[in-house]
């Protein structure tokens, strides 16, 4: 008990936290309230609403999954080069030459997981209706939140340069040569046309905007990589900043009026 | 497993019986729930799915599918959605009966009562971050991410997947071209789903789990949600394999399987059949059938859904706000329809100008 005194009555200590163990009213309020990452939080929620059964935490664990991939992420990124002459081999680098390496894994899986918690996420505030007045916006903020999931994992999905990866992009990204009027095979785009000169063609349509090429290719994988790493988890950042705030702004966790 | 089951599972399997089922299935699951959310119930089709599943991982073919490791993810997420429906619906039907009774809601009796966020929330949200880096860590230990041979652009697998989050969509290409089934649809689901807070203007189940106080509001949803998207999603994994020809689970992945395909266009029904005559070649004349059955479709059917049957909800909801509704659900059940139209007259088309890519 002297040891522990003797550490938190440090000045480092203090310098850390401000306030006592939390054990009572006043220091409970202060240990959300100074922590920067905690302060997310209110100082008081309903009792309903901290129910596991009614959140399901899945909102908390699609940002933890978030956090992982991120992480995971950023030690991938120290060893994997985007070009064509490299990518693979450096997937299989890390494969064969790490010793239970699993960071790969755990940014596989968890980006697998990441998109059922989402989803499941959203199950449950729509079964709660937790959508309605005044969360109307938050909804659609959440809904913008996991389209850039899906896209987050689609994009990551061509980086190992596998044929899993290749063929199931160009399956993927073939959709938007048939997008209507913009699409190259979509219906209207070949009214689209200067003379007899068409505007919309395999290297003029919004797949080739998509993927920087007729086929999916080199270009593909340095897009796919600046998206996948830098574009959309800003974006998402962003948006998830805007989803949190609102959640406090608009009235906490739902719960009955 | 005993073969003569297997073939049975494999025939209930096929995509026509498997829809039907998952639709009867969730029917079921809607109009019973108070039934099958007992703990007993619940408990016995749970350990009926887990002896189903072990026994099956006997099957070669089965282990081949379902072991594939992109493909663990679609069972983890059939048996959370699984238990979450049923602690969900369990909530439901309490709910209901206290509202019956007059009483309060679970919810409401505890949302009066504030409690600290340390230690009550924060807590538990630590404890959910352990819970899963352990499970994370035990799945990326035990579970190699797989990686095939180098990408080529000159061998073509077969079958070409996307991604499983996307098989759904996938699944609806057999049904809709490119630019229905992987544009417009997507587009609508998106744009579906951020109408919803604007077109559900009930008051009632805002943050506690009821069914009887918004049933419309539930089905629509899970029917979405279940039956279009994770029950297209396990067919389009685990049932769909070389030239995206349909396999039972305990099937052999044949690629030289041959499937008939005849299917008909709308207007070769409408001038060959009924008329006995050549199509026009006039392409507009040709298709007129078509675009009228889409034009009463998406046109018509809102006015008359507004006056007959609808009556109470467009009074409800005003014009804008029921047109939106009605266009979403009629993009919704568009899907069904040409199922069904697909299996019970080999209709291909409604509408078919493949010299524009416009089909529907």
């Amino acid at each position: 008990m002297t040891l522990l005194k003797s550490i938190t009555e440090t000045q480092i200590w203090k310098s850390l936290f401000r306030h006592k163990y939390p054990d009572n009213p006043r220091d409970q309020a202060l240990a959300v309230l100074s922590n920067v990452f905690l302060h997310l939080h209110p100082i008081k929620v309903k009792k309903s609403g901290v129910r596991m059964s009614f959140t399901w935490c899945m909102g908390g664990i699609t940002f933890f999954l978030f956090l992982v991939e991120t992480i995971t992420g950023v030690l991938l990124m120290f060893y994997y080069r985007p070009t064509v002459e490299f990518a693979f081999n450096d997937i299989k680098a890390l494969r064969e030459h790490v010793p239970l390496g699993i960071m790969r894994e755990l940014h596989r899986w968890g980006a697998h997981a990441m998109v059922i918690s989402v989803w499941l996420h959203m199950l449950r505030v729509f079964l709660t209706g937790s959508y309605k007045p005044p969360r109307e916006f938050n909804w659609n903020v959440g809904v913008i939140l996991l389209v850039l999931t899906l896209l987050l994992s689609f994009t990551g999905y061509l980086l190992p340069w596998d044929q899993l990866a290749i063929w199931a992009v160009t399956v993927g990204s073939n959709m938007a040569r048939a997008h209507p009027i913009i699409g190259h095979e979509g219906p209207g785009a070949s009214f689209l046309q200067l003379g007899d000169v068409p505007l919309v063609t395999a290297a003029s349509d919004v797949r080739f905007a998509l993927i920087s090429g007729r086929v999916v290719g080199a270009a593909t994988l340095l897009r796919f990589y600046v998206l996948h790493c830098v574009a959309i988890p800003l974006g998402a950042g962003v948006l998830m900043a805007v989803h949190f705030w609102r959640v406090r702004k608009d009235g906490g966790i739902s719960g009955p009026m | 497993m005993p073969e003569q089951i297997k073939d049975l599972v494999d025939w209930l399997l096929g995509p026509k019986i498997y829809f039907l089922l998952s639709v009867v299935g969730f029917w079921a699951m809607i109009q019973f729930r108070a039934f099958w959310t007992q703990a007993w119930v619940a408990g016995g089709i749970f350990v009926f799915g887990v002896v189903f599943f072990a026994l099956s991982m006997g099957d070669r073919d089965f282990t081949l599918i379902v072991a594939k490791p992109d493909n663990v993810p679609i069972s983890i997420m059939f048996v959370s959605i699984g238990f979450l429906l049923w602690l969900s619906f369990r909530k439901m039907v309490i709910n209901d009966r206290l509202i019956a009774k007059g009483l309060p809601t679970f919810e409401a009796r505890e949302s009066r009562r504030r409690v600290f966020c340390w230690p009550d929330l924060v807590y538990s949200e630590f404890l959910c971050l352990i819970i899963l880096s352990v499970l994370l860590l035990v799945w990326a230990l035990y579970l190699k991410a797989p990686l095939e041979e180098p990408a080529s652009s000159a061998r073509t697998p077969n079958p070409s997947k996307a991604p499983w989050y996307f098989l759904g969509l996938q699944e609806m290409l057999v049904y809709y071209d490119p630019w229905l089934a992987g544009v417009v649809f997507p587009l609508q689901i998106i744009t579906g789903l951020m109408a919803i807070p604007f077109i559900d203007i009930n008051p009632k189940g805002n943050g506690y789990y009821t069914f009887k106080e918004r049933p419309f509001a539930i089905v629509t949803y899970l029917f979405g949600f279940i039956v279009l998207w994770a029950t297209l999603i396990v067919l389009g994994t685990f049932l769909r394999g070389p030239n995206w020809n349909f396999f039972g689970p305990y099937e052999f992945w044949d690629p030289h399987k041959v499937e008939a395909l005849n299917n008909v266009n709308l207007s070769e029904y409408v001038y060959n059949v009924l008329l006995e005559r050549a199509l026009p070649s006039n392409i507009l004349l040709r298709e007129l059938p078509g675009f009228l059955a889409v034009a009463l479709y998406f046109g018509a059917l809102p006015p008359v859904l507004a006056n007959f049957g609808f009556r109470k909800i467009y009074s409800q909801l005003g014009f804008i706000r029921f047109n939106v509704l009605a266009n979403l659900l009629l993009f919704m059940a568009a899907l069904p329809i040409k199922m069904l139209l697909r299996w019970a007259f080999n209709l291909k088309y409604i509408v078919a100008i493949p010299e524009y890519f416009f089909n529907i």
